[in-house]
């Protein structure tokens, strides 16, 4: 069957190429086609066996590995825009015109990467989720966990630095308005908002510290913690292994080949969502607004897409507790969570239990409910800063929300455990199912309720449009 | 007693390689705070001479009147010189989040596009959500000439009479 095994010299000429190339085909016994996975560079990041049930699609849904497919595409797109691309103004803008008019497929290369960028962060959000659903973070998986948030964060960073390179209307206001957010850090923001502008405000110097950021020390260090993630899925016994509530894992489960029971669904996964970003980055263009002009703000100026939930915290709050303080704290609990929720027997159950599921939707749908209503108090009824007058505006409008806040999700998801007799991991289900819609709510609210002036609107109302 | 013994076996776990293990870790600590302080201080802001952030003329000071408020735009502030004469260079940048402050010549105050947080002439929040007022650049007066820093913008709380400027 394999010609390589024989020990000898193949007659033609061809035959001794795909020799030297292990381009034999894929061995028809069991044995050789996990020596093959062994054997290959790209293969082995898989074992040789996989257990059948962690093939599931409705159980991973593809996540991680499209989140990596897009991981790929951007770093080839993005190899190719570099080569048209100067990271000065004006040429930057000058040179995207250029690209998208000029250069032969070059709008479609900066579809393609845009909107992969813009996928990732979906994806990258989506696979967090699964993983926290399914119970993927807990031990023996802390370390993977931590390591993909951390991830998480240098994909928002990729595409909050690629967001300015443009360097039209668009870019430059987005950043001038994400950038300010880091001066309400105490003490050090100031400081660390003009090191990384590189000036007091965004200017040339910024370009080429976002473009250096962008085109090297990020990607370099997705891709160093993307192999070492693969790396721990692996020596952590591979995926998580999908079960019914309250089923018992069986001792002998059943395992089959990696190639073809994983590599071929991944394969065909990975080109069917190849046929999807090109469809679309085909069909719909990545925005250009006109060239970058410092004088001139737009209004409304709206951070990113992905940083709306955090620009519609900084409406309602004092800037040190809505920028800092609020997304600190979220933060650190993602982070240290595979350490307070950590029951090992409903690993694999999505959701943890039935009950679990029931929870999950109610959690959801309190907050689908509650988040507008105090967008809109805090919008239209309540004026902390003008009912305490004398208070600092950081504790009336910031530490007394936040502690309400706080106090009502702990009442509120408090009282829901006790009604179903939830258990602890069930209850931290239920806060982050709530806090995390909350998160979606100000981000629909950001992108598409706010108009001029920050104003509330309808969006089928909105001016101007 | 007890406490004179603790101490004594203290004393014996700084041995040789104790001590040396914590000496290699300081000179390792040393050597990354020293990359640290290095790459901090290359990376710190670089202002070229002539465009924004240098000193800009933005002429006599006869051609200012009183009340008035002319956008620089090469300087990236406004001059505004008060009824007794006085000159205050406000920078343009929102308090708020950075965004440019247009000057509403009807209105006679600054209103942010972005979240409609408004400023007097002298830079004070009528309407919040800016914390602080409007920032200000060092104004030279030689000669008759008004000369403006744009190096570094200086904040502050509110409006103060003394950091006014007269020619």
């Amino acid at each position: 069957m394999k010609p390589e095994d024989t020990g000898e010299i193949p007659s033609s000429v061809f035959d001794r190429m795909r020799k030297t190339l292990a381009l034999s085909g894929i061995p028809a016994d069991r044995r050789g086609r996990m020596r093959m996975v062994v054997d290959s560079l790209i293969l082995h990041i898989h074992p040789t066996k996989v257990n059948s049930r962690t093939l599931r699609f409705t159980y991973t849904w593809g996540l991680g590995g499209l989140s990596a497919l897009l991981t790929v595409v951007l770093v080839s797109t993005g190899v190719l825009l570099e080569m048209n691309y100067t990271p000065s103004p004006p040429d930057a803008y000058l040179d995207i015109i250029n690209l998208t008019t000029n250069v032969w497929f070059g709008s479609l290369i900066r579809n393609l990467h845009h909107w992969s960028g813009n996928l990732l962060i979906v994806t990258s959000v989506l696979h967090l989720l699964r993983v926290f659903f399914t119970g993927g973070h807990r031990p023996p998986r802390e370390l993977n966990w931590i390591i993909g948030v951390a991830m998480l964060l240098l994909v928002l960073g990729a595409n909050f630095t690629g967001y300015l390179l443009p360097w039209d209307q668009l870019a430059y206001w987005a950043i001038t308005v994400g950038t300010s957010i880091i001066s309400y850090v105490p003490l050090v923001g100031e400081w660390l908002n003009r090191l990384l502008l590189g000036g007091p405000e965004v200017g040339a110097a910024t370009l080429l510290n976002f473009y250096a950021l962008h085109i090297s020390i990020i990607p370099v260090s997705v891709v160093l913690l993307m192999s070492y993630h693969f790396w721990r899925i692996r020596k952590d016994g591979g995926l998580t292994i999908p079960k019914k509530p309250g089923e018992e894992l069986p001792k002998k489960m059943e395992s089959v080949t990696t190639i073809p029971y994983l590599v071929r669904p991944e394969l065909m996964f990975a080109i069917a969502w190849l046929a999807i970003i090109f469809f679309w980055a085909m069909l719909v263009p990545a925005p250009l607004e006109g060239i970058a002009n410092p004088l001139v703000s737009p209004n409304p100026a709206k951070a990113p897409w992905y940083f709306m939930g955090l620009q519609e915290l900084l409406l309602h709050f004092h800037p040190v507790i809505g920028a800092v303080l609020i997304p600190v704290l979220a933060l650190t609990a993602l982070f240290l969570l595979p350490f307070y929720d950590v029951e090992l027997k409903t690993v694999g159950v999505y959701f943890r239990s039935r009950r679990g599921r029931y929870l999950a939707i109610i959690s959801a749908g309190l907050s689908l409910l509650i988040s507008p209503i105090w967008v809109l108090l805090d919008e239209y009824v309540i004026h902390w800063t003008m009912w305490f007058p004398s208070w600092p505006t950081w504790i009336s409008n910031g530490l007394v929300p936040l502690t309400i806040l706080l106090l009502g999700i702990f009442v509120l998801t408090g009282w829901i455990a006790k009604l179903s007799r939830a258990t602890l991991e069930e209850r931290v289900l239920v806060i982050f199912v709530y806090l995390f819609t909350a998160l979606v709510v100000l981000t629909v609210i950001g992108i598409f309720f706010r108009g001029p002036g920050m104003e509330l609107f309808w969006p089928w109302m909105m001016p101007g449009h | 007693m007890v406490l004179a013994m603790s101490e004594n076996e203290k004393k014996k776990e700084i041995n040789r390689n104790n001590f040396l293990k914590i000496a290699w870790g300081a000179v390792a600590g040393l050597v990354a705070l020293e990359i640290g302080g290095v790459t901090l201080a290359y990376m710190q802001p670089r202002l070229g001479d002539g465009e924004f952030g240098g000193m800009i003329e933005a002429g006599e000071v006869d051609t200012f009147p009183p009340g008035s408020v002319t956008q620089i735009t090469a300087g990236r502030f406004y001059l505004s010189r008060l009824v007794d004469g006085g000159f205050l260079a406000l920078y343009q940048r929102c308090t708020h989040l950075g965004c440019s402050v247009p000057w509403d010549q009807v209105q006679e105050k600054f209103i942010c596009p972005c979240h409609n947080s408004q400023f007097t002439t002298e830079g004070d929040v009528i309407n919040p959500p800016a914390p602080r007022a409007l920032d200000l650049f060092p104004i030279l007066i030689e000669d008759g000439i008004v000369k403006i820093d744009t190096s570094n913008p200086i904040s502050r709380q509110n409006y103060e009479h003394s950091q006014v400027v007269y020619a």
